[in-house]
């Protein structure tokens, strides 16, 4: 393992890891309204969250790299108030990351806060706790193996990213360049030695995370991911 | 005592028909007696707080719960009314302690409730009535038996200080020796606690051995409503049957 080697690991677990835990609070929270409540444009919504899933993954990344782009709506906005750039810099690759993850997480998030009865929250409010408090104390531990599962799944996603993040981050060695992207770029220059020590990496990592859930979701008893 | 429950009007969508109730319930244990489909748990729900009536009102004491011409509306947290559902809804995820003390005011601070919990409502005392004890550091949910379950649920909700108590159906999951073991429990809170509780069965027995009144319910409509021994008569031991003679449709009692 070079440096580089090293640089570009590190890089892919901070991108995927920030993008993941990003996508956490506004995940669950949408999670929690479309399985609890219903209310106009639910469809919508639905339907927008989760087109990422089945657009291709570039068509994606062109709509991010339109909108955050230095002329696009929200790049233009970021750029004058924060000064900030977001196209080809680490920030589109987490950006790029978060939103294919984001449908996957909700997906998750939904079914297990759906597989909390209503009955146990309701008789938790007769109790004497608030609204917030029932989900804090009731809902979100028993839905926390199916938020944690998600949570593995959408890390995973982000991890393998590659069509929208080359879009709308580039692959730019020592900048942008996340795992995927590295591979791809090294065998196109013939540099197949060290595209297949990065291979090497990716199951390394792909085995560890996938491990370190199943270890996570067998301590709440009952089955993990892997069937 | 001045915590008469005063259903005025209620109306409330339920398949196939609607749910439309005016009683008074005064203290004591009121049975809510009818078939399965009449409307009993759709009414314990709009007590409780966890429904909105279409229409109507319920008053507790002089507290009013629900108001729907005056937009009354009260949250469940702030009703001060224990449920206790057939089931028990015992949280899987605590232990049977963090169960019976997770409405306990006096196990935590704030929180939502107003006003202090009666003495009678301790911890030692309602662990004491229900002989919860040796059941206490158990450490899961799952190695306790039905009626158990219903013990534990019914000290959750005591400890809550409550002024109403709502027991929908407690014994129905349980076989008859069960019952017969639980029934005492029902009895003895009736006994120790001054709280009013409401009922709800279809078994002519239960009500006979527990309550003081039934309201009949029948396709979401109050059939009739009296003292016990007026609407039920000893059938085939051990089971009772409504009076022919039942006041049915006793002028003030319909709607």
């Amino acid at each position: 393992m070079t440096a580089e080697d090293w640089q570009i690991v590190v890089f892919t677990l901070g991108v995927s890891g920030l993008g993941t835990l990003l996508i956490l609070p506004p995940g669950m929270g949408l999670a929690w309204l479309l399985a609890r409540r219903d209310w106009p444009g639910k469809a919508l919504v639905e339907t927008l969250v989760a087109l990422p899933l089945v657009l291709p993954p570039v068509a994606t990344g062109l709509i991010l790299l339109r909108l955050l782009g230095r002329r696009g709506p929200l790049g233009g906005l970021v750029e004058r108030w924060l000064g900030v750039e977001i196209v080809f810099t680490w920030r589109a690759v987490v950006i790029a990351t978060a939103v294919m993850s984001f449908p996957l997480f909700v997906r998750a998030a939904r079914v297990a806060f759906e597989e909390v009865p209503v009955r146990l929250e309701q008789v938790a409010r007769t109790l004497g706790r608030t609204r917030a408090q029932v989900f804090l104390s009731i809902t979100l531990p028993l839905a926390a193996r199916g938020l944690l599962a998600g949570a593995v799944l959408a890390f995973a996603r982000a991890l393998g990213e590659f069509g929208a993040t080359v879009m709308v981050a580039g692959n730019i060695p020592g900048k942008t360049a996340t795992l995927s992207l590295s591979i791809y770029g090294l065998v196109q220059l013939g540099q197949d030695g060290a595209a297949l020590r990065l291979l090497a990496v990716s199951i390394v990592i792909a085995a560890a995370s996938l491990w370190i859930a199943e270890f996570w979701l067998r301590r709440r008893t009952g089955p993990g991911l892997i069937p | 005592m001045s915590s008469t429950l005063r259903l005025s009007g209620l109306r409330a969508p339920l398949a196939p028909f609607a749910l439309e109730v005016s009683a008074d319930l005064r203290a004591g244990v009121t049975a809510l007696f009818g078939p399965s489909g009449s409307g009993k748990t759709t009414l314990l729900e709009i007590v409780a707080g966890l429904r909105r009536p279409t229409e109507g009102s319920v008053r507790l004491g002089e507290r009013m719960l629900v108001d729907t011409a005056a937009h009354v509306w009260v949250p469940p947290e702030r009703r001060r009314i224990g449920y206790v559902p057939q089931d028990g809804a015992l949280f899987p995820h605590l232990s049977i302690r963090a169960n019976v003390l997770y409405g306990s005011r006096s196990a935590r601070r704030g929180g939502e409730a107003s006003g202090a919990v009666p003495a009678a409502f301790s911890f030692e005392s309602v662990v004491e009535t229900l002989e919860l004890g040796p059941l206490l550091d158990r450490p899961e949910i799952a190695s306790l038996s039905g009626g158990e379950r219903q013990r534990v649920a019914l000290a959750r909700a005591l400890l809550t200080g409550p002024e109403l108590l709502l027991l929908d159906e407690p014994l129905a999951g349980l076989d008859a020796a069960l019952k017969a073991r639980v029934l005492p429990y029902l009895a003895r809170v009736r006994d120790e606690f001054a709280v009013p509780i409401i009922f709800v069965s279809h078994h002519p027995a239960e009500v006979v051995a527990l309550c003081d009144e039934v309201l009949v319910l029948e396709a979401g409509r109050v059939l009739a409503q009296g003292a016990v021994a007026e609407l039920f008569e000893p059938a085939t031991e051990p089971s009772y049957v409504l009076r022919p003679s039942a006041p049915l449709s006793g002028p003030a009692r319909m709607i």
